[in-house]
């Protein structure tokens, strides 16, 4: 514990009020107030949900505000809520030294997103390990395929409605 | 063009003339470091594409992780990078306890900054003698070993295992270390500064060990940046940021110690800036050991760390909190938390993500060498095959950490 946890800001409107010179928030806003859909500060983490179908143009935007490190991407399964598949992009800012959280939604149905490697060319293995691994596909990707499982796997493992052990 | 079972198809580039052949690196070389296998299309000896197939030490362990309870997956991360255990431990340590909001002794802080360092000299030992066999010079590896020998010996001292550790636990140590364990460490740092200076002496005149790194691997900072390339590569390609220094964790605010930097940006530069960060590290365990606190190992969160033994056989308080954390865990408000942190290869980071139940909802792992695998095409698009021995070496890639 280096610093001293501040107090949770639970949504978005108590962020926008507790944050107002955050680079990353005023970006976004700038940029599209719609597509910021929530928000939260907890455990000195600031988590941004983008609005579905938005998160590359976010990522462009918190990239161009200093946020230049895509440092980590993956894939929360919260089975049987809808919509299903919660995608996480953590983005570091080398200038800012800190972190955020981008949150976007993904439905069952068609779990389609948009692949961010036009921006950060870093997420293609990231992106490809979450098709794999839940089954969620990502438009323009270069190179969509299996990286872990075989090619010629059935299912998607991490999901939570496929078993720890046993057969499926 | 033969295509061999199971390869992607990998058509020759658009244009290619027909020499340009395909051909399979592994799973099983012995300079890919493990079980990576690399697809190559090549035009002669001249690399034109790189294409890496990873899975095969694929296990699960993000899965497995979400059937335990949250301290029965302290030990799964030892296996995941097993060259520098103690730091994977460290980050899913610090993850769950920022979700707890659990406070850590000094003195466990402390101890912690000590193994993580003993923890990367061991990786940074592995990296510089398997890296100089890779190029030839066989004899760097058989004194490198000598010292990790001594590395393994202390963890074996503290924690009754050489390599899977398990010994930074959620809440602080497993258990004091032993009174002989400080003073071993301190004479062992004594002498490392000039066994540093032996390697040098061995590898940095030596002008063909020169000559396969300078100029080789070269990987721009804007690149790295995008490839998402972090750790001692990053620093190489004129990026300076460390997190310890950057966004401290676990008291790293305490320390002195310098961040190397290189703007050379080839394999040469990742050999130094490794070799100088093993002499910071050994700065740090000393400062560690010159200030190290008294006091407890654990926190005080009965409900969470487990008793001690002596205490455990003796209370009746205790016992039941045995009874309780072992077959039932300990409830974790929900929530989502990353932590990250600066281990031997780079960036490591823990995704963990809370239902507020006993079990983990998710652990995502964010390994270095995943990345840095993406960067390896850059680094050797139009140079030998031999330079691409090189520049896996100098990358310092682990698969245990890739496949998970």
């Amino acid at each position: 514990m280096t610093e001293a946890f501040r107090p949770t800001l639970a949504d978005k409107a108590s962020v926008l009020e507790g944050l107002p010179d955050h680079p990353a928030i005023k970006a976004i806003l700038a940029w599209n107030p719609a597509a910021l859909e929530d928000a939260r500060f907890d455990r000195n983490e600031l988590t941004l949900a983008i609005a579905a179908g938005k998160i590359r143009e976010a990522c462009a935007t918190v990239q161009a505000a200093g946020y230049n490190f895509f440092e980590d991407m993956t894939a929360v399964d919260w089975y049987p809520a809808v919509p299903r598949f919660q995608l996480s992009y953590h983005i570091l800012s080398h200038a800012f030294k800190e972190r955020i959280r981008l949150r976007v939604m993904v439905d069952e149905a068609d779990p389609i997103a948009e692949s961010i490697t036009p921006i950060w060319a870093g997420a293609n293995y990231y992106e490809r390990e979450v098709f794999d691994l839940f089954g969620v596909r990502f438009e323009a990707h270069p190179d969509m395929r299996r990286i872990m499982m075989p090619d010629d796997w059935v299912g998607h493992p991490l999901r939570k409605d496929y078993p720890v052990e046993g057969y499926r | 063009m033969v295509q061999l079972a199971g390869m992607p198809t990998l058509e020759p580039a658009k244009g290619a003339h027909d020499q340009h052949m395909v051909i399979n690196m592994g799973p099983q070389h012995p300079a890919t470091h493990g079980v990576l296998r690399l697809v190559l299309e090549i035009d002669g000896e001249i690399i034109v594409r790189v294409y890496p197939e990873i899975g095969y030490l694929h296990t699960g362990i993000e899965k497995t992780c979400e059937a335990k309870f949250y301290q029965q997956v302290v030990p799964l991360t030892d296996r995941i990078n097993y060259l520098d255990p103690l730091s994977n431990n460290l980050c899913y340590a610090l993850a769950v306890e920022k979700l707890l909001d659990l406070e850590i002794p000094a003195k466990a802080q402390w101890m912690r900054v000590l193994l993580a360092e003993l923890s990367r000299l061991n990786s940074h030992l592995i990296w510089l003698g398997t890296h100089a066999m890779d190029i030839g010079a066989l004899t760097v590896f058989l004194y490198t070993f000598r010292e990790r020998e001594e590395i393994l010996r202390l963890f074996e001292d503290i924690s009754g295992q050489r390599m899977m550790t398990s010994y930074i636990r959620i809440g602080g140590l497993a258990m004091e270390p032993p009174l002989d364990f400080l003073p071993r460490v301190r004479a062992f740092i004594q002498t490392l500064p000039e066994k540093i200076d032996e390697y040098a002496n061995l590898l940095t005149g030596n002008p063909i060990f020169r000559n396969r790194l300078k100029g080789v691997g070269y990987l721009s900072a804007a690149d790295a940046i995008a490839l998402g390339v972090t750790g001692p590569p990053l620093r190489a390609s004129g990026v300076d940021f460390d997190l310890r220094r950057d966004m401290p964790y676990s008291g790293y605010e305490n320390f002195q110690f310098q961040v190397p930097i290189s703007n050379d940006c080839d394999c040469w530069a990742r050999y130094e800036i490794r070799l100088i960060e093993m002499r910071e590290s050994v700065k740090i365990i000393q400062q560690a050991l010159d200030g190290m606190p008294e006091g407890a190992v654990k926190a005080d969160a009965p409900k969470i760390v487990l008793p001690d033994r002596e205490k455990m056989k003796t209370q009746m308080e205790e016992l039941i909190h045995n009874f309780k954390i072992v077959p039932e865990g300990f409830e974790v408000p929900a929530g989502e938390v990353y932590q990250g942190i600066e281990a031997g290869h780079g960036q490591t980071g823990y995704y963990v993500v809370s239902d507020g139940t006993a079990k983990p909802y998710r652990v995502h792992m964010r390994y270095p060498s995943f990345p840095t695998l993406q960067a390896l095409e850059t680094m050797c698009k139009g140079r030998m095959i031999a330079d691409l021995v090189a520049v896996i070496g100098s990358i310092d890639i682990v698969l245990g950490e890739i496949d998970r």
